[in-house]
Parts: structure tokens; C-alpha cells; sequence
């Protein structure tokens, strides 16, 4: 069956290659069999501008290393060229930028995780103006002069000129940089989904699958995750041993059909567990349609899942890392666990002629399955003194040899590629071996990644020459990240977890850890971070410049600051650290480990919450009404209010003079639905109440409403409203638009920690009541025949339940216009026809409909403060001339108000101003001065808090915060701007109507 | 001190760089110090050199638990401006953006202070009263601040999405010129090496445990994990931790300590060349000279000393970076990271004297106190040195909590940065 569609595979690339005529190269270096590609779909795709074959279930990676290309991209720094280093997420190299249509262009994306797919078009980064031929490698020529931190010794130029700023950093960022950002939006959708289980694994390799298997198995809620396309995890290459009496891989794919027919267990692949934040809550992202050549519509690209795991299991496995040695970065060197996998799961061989360095077992295995392959295995290079064992035995066997003790002193570039290295054996002899590969292994260090997210210790281990995580509570960490070495202890700890029995193990070849070696690291270009140039020296110098802490480290030589975050390199970051200051690794410690794992999209985070879902509009129960009458609309906080109602070809301003002339002289209609409302009830109500607010409210009679003021501990005014009282224990509160939530959570506040003994309870009703508010002198007018009660005796600040066209209403006699004024409170759904019925009758008397514009200039002609434009957290209650509850034992911020400075007479206070020429408007925000003209450094001696035009005085009016205010009426200060002082005089803010007499009307 | 300069990187790229020394002395520490400043973070550190290079008093110790410049001075975006609402705000943000200027040749270290521009965005009416108030005050004050119409805010910031179908849409910026960014780490390590040239003893992995005083109440020293260390006057400059440290001394701290996130993005070619702030929808950003695009976050809600928050607060911030720079929803988050901001009840700091002789205190940044590492180090040198507060450290007295003389920007602007 394979051989078929094998053969299949080939003639259809056969035609294809005759078809491209040499453009197309056939990928040579793939096996003749094996490998879990499909060989029989084929799939074309370019790199750089070459169009090449690869199969369904390559990545990019393994398809270039099909067509025998290892050198993929250029280094941050030094611009050098650089191959394929791994197999997997730690890749440090092969980075490219992925070209799809018009906004789906995404830079920096490793190539070994980019899954193939057909016409895919990739291309490399940071190099100019070709891969092959970069000048950024000049600035290997200066790289004496760029160590470590070179910046912050130079660049500066003469004093005074400027010259970082101006010549040398617009240098360094057009360097710098990989790939470059897209340049148009993002067409694509982000799903965010949140969850909960009792066990969330993290990997599906044999750690993973046994505990998911006997957690799933007793029932528990299991969701398994793993960052790859095909869960398996080390599985996937384990071509020996028998698990449970079968095949290693049958058993994984046993494994997974029966998990996948549990309900209660979720396998998620291609979903990297990104973060472990506090209390169990982990991030995951899940790539959805990447993978696809052209994917569906219905599809989000990428899914952000937020999982609250009673227990989270940790099986994330181990990352093999690389050996120090001179020009150890060159394309062809890679880590010999790559290769292996790189031949067992797609088929690839990575060289026709390799050699092999190793401080570690397990690359012994990687020599005998490229041998088995018909690669040319010249020599195992271990740098070990001795190899013993039954691997290091079987690869004898084979026919390898094996050099113990020995060195690699070298490599040799042709044509941007490795064509031999330098070996010196034990006794000092060196030999240089042509080949195209170099494989190399110094051991491997535990991913620990997540547990040191959720802050588990970091235990130094001689064995692995790592830090292993320890334990803590709710987190587990099982497998090779936690130090298991074989597959059978694998297994053993994911079943321990739930107490099950592991399946049997056999025919495992053993690998034992090593500890890794720095030797090598000796001379001068030996890479540690391969992606951002940091060089064993630079570790050495930073440490004799001073830089102790491995966080100096990190941040002088910026080694593990690369979009790998040091995975392959920093374990030898912290062991030459260690080296050079004469500690040992276990004082030294490892930088912070930082969420994310891997890099996640800004997408993916930002989920469905673009455009209109950004931050959902809210809308009164009146907004179409307003729509229909072509408001123009403003946004206070998230709501949309009507600002005002233009007639055709009106501005703002003559609206809102209109709107303004027309409320005072017979009436106006305005929806106050937006202001905050909590109902208070119980026994304790009033208490409750007296105790938040300025006001005196216990003696407040049940029908009876007041304007009351809150304030901050600190004394100073926070919130405004009504308080209106229904009946003894019965409250309806008023707020601000925008202090709706914060005057809720203040008062919950009090209740829960304060005065628990109180028995009070808030509910906020913001939504319930839909509010109109029918100002004028013809308001009574209007709604007395649409009441089913008789209100036209109802006295300013009253409140009456009662029946309005029907509709269930709390009727407030209140005003924030000076006029006659009513707030009409109705369930919402009983608004729109409200509306209509007042709508009708406001038009037959010659009223009008105003917006929150014309509601602000009229409250300011009558001086009324708008909380957040008076105050700004700084004004206190005797600062705007209201009362400050001084008859009152005790309310929240009294005790502030009795402080020195709240007492002193200059303190800024709330007067009107009115500039000497009526037609100039002041700005709002500008500041007063008593000269014209006044020099920098002026203390101001306050600020203009509003201005309008008002169509009542028929001039301009301003209120304002002026120190001493009530002590300067009548006298003549500058309103200071760009272009000189605009005189003004202090006036009182009250401009209209003082005594109240339209009020009380 | 041997000075940086090209020819000294020359000569020692000639020998294989072999022969830096360090850049500061990793002290142990004396028996006794003139002036003993706890927390090695960048305000300690500035503290230090300006007690040194220009209040004489150079038998210093700086003490520090872990590794200096490795709290909140290792973790901040970076934002520095001046264009603050009150006058004792905007002195003290201006002489510290004056010293910043001429940072890197007054240490010999290249701190990459960049004045690439900070511009805040307008959304609503109200935002856009707000910010014109600044930009009065600052005028007045001889700041420089400028209003920008949305079409000016987009050439400024090309990538800046100025669509007025927007959600909330730019309706206009704040943009002060001066404003930018800087190079963290090496502010904290020039301060360090200048400091430690001058005498300084920096001693690091050293927490302080307890601070010890005599019978007539003042201030003997401290007590560290390395032993008794003596000095009659002791200046706490612990950000985050500031409250423990201060309540080792018998003295309640008016502060809250809370995580504030940050992240980067992969690098990418210069895209973004300003710094970018909108209050309203709570997003900051700026490019990094690596190319990493760098944005700050939200506090959470609730107190912590772990230096880590929620998922959440990353992802709040990404939807507002996203909105208003629609072409980066592709670029990945590299890393991310939380600090312990000490938060006041004005939001302003608190500098000076405290009810305990020879004990001071300097802290109450929270989120915003990069920008003064000059600054504040300078005054609050003087004021450890004169025993009575710099002029422009005296409206930040511990004591305006109690005469209500407070300087609230965040109610006025609630600009957090
Ligand atoms: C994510 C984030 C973003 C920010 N963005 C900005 C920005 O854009 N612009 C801006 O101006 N500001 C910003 N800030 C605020 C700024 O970082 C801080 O205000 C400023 O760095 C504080 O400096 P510091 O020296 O006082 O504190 P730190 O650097 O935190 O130094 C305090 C030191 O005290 C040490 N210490 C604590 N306890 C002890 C003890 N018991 N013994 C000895 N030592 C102790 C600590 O280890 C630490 O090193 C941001 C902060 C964060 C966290």
C-alpha cells in the first residue's frame, strides 16, 4: 500500500519537475520509505523565490531539508548565515517571514513548526539583498568592535549634539529588527473560549497519554494539549521498543483512539499551553487553520483558551542542546535528536555524510537509524572519555567508529554551507572529516517553562545538568521534565498520578542523562545565543565587567532575549556564568522563566474584542428614538448620547442655542436614562445612606428626593445624585453616567467590610429604568394629562409612583436646567411609547428635544456642577459652595475635611468668570493668571472647568476653580492662552435665575 | 572610573576584550556608613551618586536583596515625559527630564535616552478636556506640550488608526516632543558604575530585615541577612516593598502594592516611532532600538507582592493596541512580565522626612516613576544630606496625607505612565 501510493508520488513529481524544467528540485535528500509524510500528496511550495516539492505532513523545515537546504536565514547581530538547528519550538534560526494575501503576511515564524501546505511562499529574513548575499555581514568584519553592551560604552558623540538620538539609534533600529511587520490589517478572526477540568495535561508524549489515560479512565474531566500537529511526542520516533506487547507508535495510536472515544477527555493538538498564571488558570493556544492551504471563512485562525484546571499535570518533555565549540553556528550543524527526527518522521535525511559530536547517549541512536537509512555515519565523536553501554555497543556494531575524548576544534564553510570539521581526538591528534552534516548533542535540559510559571522551585540536578522543577501544590511535572529518562518511567509517572499500573515495557534501548560539558568554549566564536550573536566570550567579559547575577548576564550580553527565549542555549548561559564567576550552576540559579512558552499572536489575545465588539456600545432604551431624530451622538464611557439634534444645515452651535431657547421659554425633552441608579432597601437603609453621603438623609421624607454628595475618604467630591425615598426602608439613588459602577462598588464596599451589621442591600437598576427627563415652564403642562394621578400640586424635589400613559412610572419633580422640571422613571420596555405620547404633546406646545450639549450649558448658566468637569478629585463640598454636613456627626471623608489644607481660604473655589469681551469664548482647561502676559513659571491661580455660549445672557459664560475665588468677585484676572491674556472678571456661578423662581414655578 | 569611550573600545577590542574590569565593585559590606540607602533600584542608585558626586557625603552604602536594577527598574516600558497637570508635579518631572538629557555624558555610560516624542491620545470629549487643561498648565509652566489634530497624530505616527468609525475614535493628542524613552538597564548600571567610582558600596543579595533605633527613637542602621550594618541616617527606596520595609521601622506606609504588567512583542523592523499612550482604552507603546514592540498594561485589581498578574490584563491591552494599530495583530507576544508598583492615594509620590530621626524615604511611583529616577535620586540626595527637603521634594512630604495637601494627577488625568 505505502510502496503504491510511494510510487504514485514519484511519477507525479517526476512530471512536475519536467514541467518546472530545473526550476523545481526534486527533494533529493527524502527517504525511499517511512516517516509519517503522505508520499502520495504532494505539495508545491517557494522559498525565497524557488519553487520546490515537499509532502502533506512535512513543515517547512522538513521539506527544505528534503530538497537538501540547510541554510535558511542570517543572525540578529553579525548577519551570519545559519541553518536549521531543530526539529521543533526551540528553533533559534529558522525564522521566516510567511507571505499569504494581503494582511496575512506574519514575520519571525519558525519553519519547523510551520506546517506545509500547498503553494505555501516563505521567504528569509534580515538579510539584504539576498540570503546568499547579505552586506549586513559586514558587520562581522567590525564584530570586534560590537561585544556585548558595545552601545553602552559609545555612540554619544559631543555634548550637546544629540548625537544618539539623532545619527546613531536610527542606526542600530533599521539593524535591528528580524522580519518586517505587516502593512495592512489582519483580515483574519480570533476566537476566545474559557473552560474548566479537573486534569489539564500538558503534552502528549508517553508521560502525557498515561496519565491522561488513567485520569480519563476513572472519569476525571481530562483536557490534553500538546503544541504539535500529531500528538506522540517522543513516541513518534520510538521505532524499538514494544509498549503493552505492541509497537511503541501502535500503541500511541491505540492510546489515542481510545481517549478520543471518552467523553470526558479532550485532545487538543496543535494547542501550545502558553502561561500557568495564579491559581491554576492556564493560557492555550490553539492554531486552527494555519495548516490549511485555503482556509474556510467559518474558521477563526487561532483560538485563545482559558482553562481553571483543579490539577495540572506538566509532561512537556526535554530539549536537547547544542556543543560549544568554534564556529559551532555554521548551517549543518544540528542537534542530533533533530535529525532523528527529522529522518524517523519525515522521511528526511539531513546529509548524505555526517559526523557526530556528542556529551550524550542518546545521539548514539540517532547514528544508528541514519546508518540503518544509508546515511554515511563517519564518526561518533564523543566527548566523553568513555562510551560504554549497550548504545554506544550496537553503533560499534554497525561498523561506526567512535573517538572518545575528543574535541571539536572546528568547521569549514563552501558556498554558505558545512563541508568538514575539525576533530581532535584524545591524544591531541586533529583530523578534518568532510561532510555535510554535523549532529551534535551535549544533553538535555527539562523544559520546566510552565512550572516556573506557576512558581515552582528549580532544583539543580548533576545528573542532568539542569534544574528540575519541584512540586507544588495542584501542579505535577512528569516525564523527562521532571527527570524520567527512559519511556518506561515515562509511562510510570503519568499512570502513578491516578494510581494506575503503567503498561509493560520492552526492547527499550536505555539513554541515560548527562550532564553536558562546556568544554569547547574555550576560544573566541563560539555561540551560546544563536539568534542574538551572544558569544561565550561576551558571557566571560560581562562577567569580569561585573555582571554576577545571570539576570546581569541576560540583559548585558541579551543571551536568551531572542524569540527562542534561550532554549537551546541558556543552560550554557548559566553554566559559563557560573564558570567565570568560580560558583557552581546550583548558586547561580536561571533567569525567570516568562510566559508565553512560545510566541502568541496579539490576535489570539485580543480575541473576538475588534470593531464594534471591542468594547459593545450601550444604547439607552430611547436610542432609536434619538436615531430617528437625527441626533449626532457622543461617547461618555461606553455609551452613545445624544449631544444635540440638528435641523438641516444647523451647527452645533445653533442647535444647542435653539434647543437651549426653546426648553427655557416652553419645554424641553432629554434622555437621562444613562445616569447610574441603585435601589436601597432595609431596615438600615437610611443609616446607610446618611453615613455615604454629605447630606443629612435620615430625616428625608418618604416622597421626598435631595441632591446629595459623596465623597472620597479623602474628602473629596467623588459623586453626585438624587436620593429619592420611596418609603421608610426604601431608597432609589441616582448617579453620575460614568461613576454608575464605581459608586456601587464603593458602597458594596462599605457594606461587606465597614458595617457588615447594617441591613441594607443595593441593587443596581441602571437598566431597568428608562429615565425622561421634561424640562420648561410648560412641562407640568405637558404631563399632567398623561398621569393618572394629579400631580400639579407636587412640589419641587418630590417623588410620586404613579401610572403615566400607562405606563408603571416614578415621577421626580427635579431639575437640572432651573426650569420646571420633571424626571420621568419608566420600566424600559414602557420607554418608547412614553416618548411618542410626550413626543406628540411637546410638539403641539412648540417644545423641543435637547441634547446633553444644551443640557450643559444650561446646568453651567445656573451653575451646577458636572462631576469629572468642577471636580477632578481635588474639590472638596465647600470648595463649589455645597454644603459640607458640618451639623453631622460622622459620614465617609468628614474626618478629611477637617485637615489644615481643606481648610485654608485659598484653596481654589468654583466662581463664574465673564470675559470683557461677551463674544470671546474661554477654553476649557486654561488656566488663570493676574497678568496678561506671564512669564514661564507663573503659578496659575486656578483653571476654566466649562464654557458656553449662553443663549440665555446672550454672551459667553465660563466656570472656573480659582484659588481665594469667593474673595475675588469683581475683580479682573487673564485667562492665559498662546496668543497673550484674555481679560476676565469673577463673577458668582450662578448666571441665571439665583433665587430659584423658574424652579419653583 | 576608566571612561567608555571608541578609543577605549578600540583598545580593548586589540587585546580580545579581555581587560574591562568591572563596571562597579560588588562591596561586602562595613561595619558602619555615613548613609545607608536600601533597595539598589534606580532611584537608590541616583540616590547615591548625587549623595556622592554632589552632597560629599560618599561613605554610602546602597543594600539591595537581590541584584541591582532588578525590580521595577529592570520592568517598565520606559515612558518619560514631563507634561505633567500640577506645578509640584511638573517641577519635579522637568528637572528630572533636564536631567535626563544630559544623563549619559554626566555618567559616561550611554543610558539611550531617545526624546523620540510621547504622544496620548483623545477619544471622547472629555479626554480631550482633559488633555487641553495639560497642555494650559504645562504652557504656563513652560513645558513643552502640543495639541495635534488626528490627521497631524496620524503623520506623527503613521501606523496610528485614525478611522473616525472607530469605536472610540483619535479625536485628537497630546504630543510632547522632549518625551521618550530610555534604556532601562543601563540606567540602573551607569548610576551604579558612577556611584561606585566615587566610593559608593553597592551590596547586592543583601535584604534588609529590619532597621534598627535607639532609645531616643532615631534611626542606628539596619539589620540585613549579612549582619548588623550601622548608619545614622537610612534612606528607603524599596518601590513595591516599601510599606514592609518602612513598617520594620514602626512607621504605617499610606500605600498599596500592586502588579503591574508589560510585554514585548518579536522584533520587527521600526514600525512605530514615537511612543503611543491612550488612557481611555489603556494602552501604551513604543518600538524598542531591538525592534520588539513594547506595551504596558493595566495594574489588577487586587494587592500582591508576586511579581506576576492575570492573563486577562495582557490580553485587555492587546485588544486597544490592536484597535488602534490594526496592522500588528499578527506580531506575537515574546514575553511578558508583572512588577510591584507602590501606589499612593493621590498618586504621587512620597519623598523626604519621615516621623522617625534619620530615616528616609523615598517611594510612591507606582506606575509611573521611571521618568524621575533623575530627579528624584537628586532631590532626595540633597534632602538625606541636609536633613530637610529639596524644594521641589517638599510638596511630597509623608505628611500631606495629613494636612490634605494632596497632588492628585490621577484624578485629573488618570494618566498612569
Ligand atoms: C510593568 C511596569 C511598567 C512601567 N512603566 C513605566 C513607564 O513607562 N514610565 C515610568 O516612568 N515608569 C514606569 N513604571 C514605574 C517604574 O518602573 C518605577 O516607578 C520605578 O522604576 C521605581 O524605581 P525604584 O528604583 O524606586 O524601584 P525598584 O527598581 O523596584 O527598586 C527597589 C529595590 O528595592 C529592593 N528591595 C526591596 N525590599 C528590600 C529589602 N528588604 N532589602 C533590600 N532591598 C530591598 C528591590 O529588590 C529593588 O531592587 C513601570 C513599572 C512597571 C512594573
Amino acid at each position: 500500500m505505502i510502496g503504491a501510493s510511494r510510487q504514485e508520488g514519484m511519477m507525479q513529481r517526476l512530471l512536475v519537475g519536467r514541467m518546472f524544467q530545473g526550476r523545481l528540485v526534486p527533494d533529493s535528500m527524502r527517504t525511499e520509505a517511512g516517516g509519517r509524510i503522505d508520499r502520495a500528496r504532494d505539495l508545491r511550495f517557494r522559498f525565497d523565490g524557488v519553487d520546490y516539492l515537499g509532502c502533506e505532513g512535512d513543515t517547512l523545515a522538513s521539506a527544505l531539508l528534503a530538497n537538501g537546504i540547510h541554510l535558511v536565514g542570517r543572525s540578529f547581530k553579525y548577519h551570519r548565515p545559519r541553518g536549521i538547528l531543530s526539529a521543533g519550538a526551540e528553533e533559534p534560526n529558522a525564522l521566516v517571514t510567511l507571505r499569504r494575501d494581503g494582511g496575512r503576511t506574519t514575520p519571525n515564524l519558525r519553519a519547523t513548526q510551520i506546517e506545509l501546505y500547498e503553494g505555501l511562499e516563505a521567504t528569509s529574513q534580515n538579510r539584504w539583498p539576498s540570503l546568499s548575499t547579505d552586506f549586513g555581514a559586514l558587520a562581522s568584519l567590525a564584530a570586534p568592535l560590537l561585544p556585548a553592551g558595545f552601545f553602552y560604552k559609545t555612540m554619544l558623540g559631543p555634548r550637546g549634539w544629540k548625537l544618539w538620538h539623532r545619527l546613531f539609534e536610527p542606526l542600530l533600529r533599521r539593524g535591528a529588527g528580524l522580519g518586517h511587520a505587516p502593512t495592512q490589517p489582519d483580515p483574519d478572526r480570533y476566537a476566545r473560549y474559557h473552560d474548566h477540568c479537573d486534569v489539564l495535561i500538558v503534552g502528549a508524549g508517553p508521560a502525557g497519554l498515561a496519565a491522561a489515560l488513567a485520569a480519563g479512565r476513572e472519569g476525571q474531566r481530562v483536557i490534553l494539549c500538546d503544541e504539535q500537529a500529531e500528538p506522540g511526542g517522543t513516541l513518534l520516533t520510538e521505532i524499538r521498543a514494544l509498549v503493552d506487547g505492541i509497537p511503541a507508535r501502535e500503541f500511541l495510536a491505540r492510546s489515542l483512539a481510545e481517549l478520543s472515544a471518552m467523553p470526558n477527555v479532550r485532545v487538543m493538538p496543535r494547542t501550545t499551553a502558553f502561561g500557568l498564571y495564579p491559581h491554576n488558570h492556564a493560557g492555550l493556544a490553539e492554531r486552527v487553520t494555519d495548516h490549511l492551504a485555503a482556509p474556510g471563512q467559518d474558521l477563526p485562525r487561532e483560538r485563545l483558551w482559558q482553562i481553571r484546571a483543579a490539577r495540572v499535570v506538566l509532561a512537556t518533555g526535554a530539549i536537547e542542546r547544542p556543543l560549544l565549540f568554534p564556529n559551532n553556528d555554521r548551517p549543518g550543524v544540528m542537534l542530533a535528536g533533530a535529525a532523528r527526527d527529522y529522518l524517523l518522521r519525515y522521511g528526511v535525511k539531513v546529509g548524505n555524510h555526517v559526523v557526530i559530536a556528542t556529551a550524550c547517549d542518546s545521539a548514539y541512536l540517532t547514528a544508528l537509524d541514519l546508518a540503518a537509512a544509508g546515511v554515511e555515519v563517519k564518526v561518533v565523536l564523543d566527548l566523553r572519555s568513555s562510551a560504554e553501554g549497550p548504545l554506544p555497543e550496537a553503533v560499534r556494531k554497525a561498523g561506526i567508529p567512535i573517538l572518545t575524548g575528543g574535541r571539536v576544534l572546528g568547521t569549514h564553510l563552501r558556498r554558505l554551507r558545512l563541508d568538514s570539521v575539525l576533530l581532535g581526538r584524545a591524544d591531541g591528534r586533529t583530523r578534518w572529516f568532510d561532510c555535510d552534516a554535523l549532529l551534535v548533542s551535549n544533553g538535555h535540559t527539562p523544559t520546566a517553562h510552565l512550572a516556573a510559571h506557576a512558581r515552582a522551585p528549580m532544583h539543580w540536578n548533576d545528573t542532568w545538568g539542569a534544574f528540575l522543577p519541584g512540586s507544588i501544590e495542584g501542579v505535577a511535572s512528569i516525564g523527562a521534565c521532571a527527570g524520567a529518562t527512559t519511556l518506561a518511567e515515562a509511562l510510570a509517572q503519568g499512570a502513578a498520578l491516578f494510581a494506575a499500573v503503567p503498561p509493560p515495557v520492552e526492547a527499550e534501548l536505555p539513554i541515560a542523562p548527562a550532564p553536558g560539558t562546556l568544554q569547547g568554549a574555550e576560544t573566541g566564536c563560539v555561540f551560546v545565543d544563536l539568534q542574538n550573536d551572544v558569544t561565550a566570550q561576551d558571557i566571560r567579559m560581562a562577567v569580569g565587567e561585573g555582571f554576577r547575577s545571570v539576570e546581569h548576564v541576560k540583559r548585558y550580553t541579551a543571551g536568551g532575549l531572542g524569540t527562542d527565549q534561550g532554549k537551546t542555549g541558556n543552560m550554557a548561559l548559566f553554566a559559563l556564568t557560573a564558570a567565570a564567576s568560580g560558583l557552581a550552576p546550583a548558586q547561580v540559579g536561571t533567569t525567570t522563566f516568562r510566559p508565553p512558552y512560545t510566541p502568541v499572536t496579539f490576535g489570539t489575545l485580543a480575541g473576538p474584542a475588534r470593531g464594534d465588539l471591542f468594547d459593545p456600545v450601550r444604547t439607552t432604551p430611547l436610542h432609536d428614538k434619538a436615531v430617528a431624530e437625527a441626533a449626532v451622538f457622543e461617547d461618555v464611557g461606553p455609551w452613545k448620547r445624544a449631544r444635540y439634534f440638528p435641523r438641516k444645515g444647523e451647527t452645533m452651535h445653533e442647535a444647542v442655542a435653539r434647543e437651549v431657547a426653546a426648553t427655557r421659554a416652553t419645554a424641553g425633552m432629554f434622555d437621562a436614562s444613562t445616569l447610574g441608579k441603585i435601589e436601597v432597601m432595609g431596615p438600615d437603609a437610611a443609616e446607610f445612606l446618611n453615613r455615604l453621603y454629605v447630606n443629612a438623609l435620615t430625616g428625608l421624607k418618604p416622597g421626598s428626593c435631595r441632591y446629595a454628595v459623596m465623597l472620597s475618604e479623602a474628602g473629596f467630591v467623588m459623586d453626585d445624585g438624587i436620593v429619592a425615598r420611596l418609603a421608610e426602608n426604601h431608597f432609589h439613588v441616582t448617579t453620575t453616567t460614568g461613576g454608575a459602577a464605581r459608586v456601587l462598588h464603593h458602597m458594596e464596599d462599605y457594606r461587606q467590610t465597614e458595617w457588615p451589621d447594617l441591613r441594607v442591600w443595593l441593587t443596581s437598576t441602571t437598566e431597568h429604568w428608562a429615565v425622561i427627563a421634561l424640562q420648561g415652564p410648560k412641562a407640568r403642562e405637558i404631563l399632567i394629562p398623561l398621569c393618572e394621578a394629579d400631580i400639579s400640586a407636587l412640589p419641587h424635589m418630590a417623588v410620586r409612583d404613579l401610572t403615566i400613559a400607562g405606563a408603571p412610572a416614578r415621577l421626580m419633580r427635579v431639575s437640572f436646567t432651573g426650569e420646571l422640571g420633571f424626571e420621568v422613571n419608566v420600566p424600559a420596555r414602557h420607554a418608547p411609547p412614553l416618548w411618542d405620547a410626550l413626543r406628540a404633546r411637546l410638539a403641539a406646545i412648540g417644545g423641543t428635544l435637547y441634547g446633553t450639549e444644551a443640557m450643559h450649558v444650561m446646568r453651567a448658566e445656573k451653575g451646577y456642577i458636572i462631576i469629572g468637569q468642577e471636580t477632578d478629585g481635588t474639590v472638596t463640598p465647600g470648595d463649589l459652595g455645597l454644603p459640607e454636613g458640618r451639623a453631622k456627626p460622622d459620614f465617609v471623608g468628614k474626618r478629611s475635611l477637617t485637615r489644615p489644607d481643606m481648610l485654608l481660604p485659598d484653596r481654589r473655589q468654583l466662581v463664574g468668570l465673564l470675559t470683557e469681551n461677551p463674544a470671546v469664548m474661554l477654553e476649557e482647561g486654561a488656566q488663570l493668571v493676574t497678568e496678561a502676559s506671564p512669564p514661564p513659571g507663573t503659578p496659575a491661580l486656578g483653571h476654566v472647568t466649562s464654557a458656553y455660549h449662553s443663549p440665555a445672557l446672550g454672551r459667553s459664560i465660563a466656570l472656573a476653580l480659582l484659588a481665594g475665588g469667593r474673595t475675588r468677585l469683581g475683580q479682573r484676572l487673564f485667562v492665559a492662552g498662546p496668543r497673550g491674556g484674555i481679560a476676565v472678571t469673577v463673577a458668582p456661578p450662578v448666571f441665571l435665575d439665583p433665587e430659584g423662581a423658574r424652579l419653583h414655578g | 572610573m576608566r571612561r567608555f569611550s571608541l578609543a577605549t573600545l578600540l583598545r580593548e577590542a586589540l587585546r580580545g576584550h579581555t581587560g574591562w574590569a568591572p563596571q562597579w565593585r560588588d562591596a561586602t559590606p562595613k561595619p558602619a556608613y555615613d548613609a545607608i540607602i536600601v533597595g539598589a533600584g534606580g532611584h537608590g542608585l541616583a540616590t547615591a551618586y548625587y549623595l556622592a558626586a554632589e552632597c560629599g557625603v560618599r561613605n554610602v552604602a546602597v543594600v539591595e536583596k537581590g541584584w541591582l536594577g532588578g525590580g521595577n527598574t529592570a520592568r517598565n516600558t520606559t515612558i518619560i515625559r514631563s507634561n505633567y497637570l500640577w506645578e509640584e508635579s511638573e517641577a519635579i518631572y522637568e528637572h528630572s527630564l533636564k536631567l535626563w538629557e544630559d544623563l549619559s555624558h554626566a555618567l559616561n555610560y550611554n543610558t539611550m535616552y531617545s526624546p523620540r516624542g510621547v504622544m496620548m491620545l483623545a477619544h471622547t470629549v472629555h479626554d480631550e478636556q482633559v488633555l487641553k487643561r495639560h497642555i494650559h498648565a504645562n504652557r504656563l509652566a513652560g513645558i513643552d506640550n502640543e495639541w495635534l489634530s488626528p490627521r497631524e497624530a496620524q503623520e506623527f505616527c503613521p501606523i496610528l488608526n485614525t478611522d473616525p468609525a472607530l469605536r472610540y475614535p483619535v479625536l485628537g493628542a497630546a504630543l510632547q516632543r522632549r518625551g521618550g524613552v530610555a534604556r532601562h538597564d543601563a540606567v540602573a548600571w551607569g548610576y551604579a558604575r558612577a556611584a561606585s567610582a566615587l566610593g559608593v558600596d553597592i551590596i547586592q543579595n543583601c535584604a534588609v530585615t529590619g532597621i534598627r533605633r535607639g532609645a531616643d527613637g532615631a534611626v542606628q542602621g539596619v539589620e540585613t541577612e549579612r549582619g548588623f550594618i550601622a548608619a545614622p541616617q537610612v534612606g528607603v527606596v524599596a518601590a513595591g516593598h516599601t510599606s514592609v520595609l518602612m513598617a520594620m521601622a514602626g512607621v504605617r506606609m499610606p500605600l498599596e502594592s500592586f502588579p503591574l504588567q508589560a510585554l514585548v512583542s518579536e522584533p520587527v523592523k521600526p514600525v512605530m516611532p514615537c511612543v503611543v499612550m491612550s488612557n481611555t482604552i489603556h494602552a501604551y507603546i513604543s518600538q524598542s532600538d531591538k525592534g520588539e514592540l513594547v506595551i504596558g498594561a493595566g495594574t489588577d485589581v487586587y494587592t500582591s507582592y508576586s511579581q506576576r498578574g492575570g492573563l486577562h490584563i495582557a490580553s485587555d491591552t492587546l485588544e486597544a493596541i490592536c484597535e488602534l494599530f490594526p496592522t500588528v495583530r499578527r506580531l506575537r507576544m515574546l514575553r511578558s512580565w508583572g512588577g510591584i508598583v507602590d501606589v499612593t492615594p493621590d498618586r504621587s509620590p512620597i519623598i523626604g522626612t519621615t516621623p522617625v530621626p534619620g530615616l528616609f524615604v523615598n517611594c510612591g511611583w507606582g506606575t509611573g516613576g521611571f521618568k524621575a529616577t533623575p530627579g528624584s535620586g537628586h532631590v532626595f540626595a540633597h534632602t538625606i544630606a541636609k536633613g530637610t527637603p529639596h524644594p521641589i521634594a517638599a510638596p511630597f512630604a509623608l505628611d500631606r496625607f495629613r494636612t490634605g495637601r494632596l497632588i492628585d494627577e490621577a484624578a485629573a488625568a488618570a494618566v498612569a505612565h
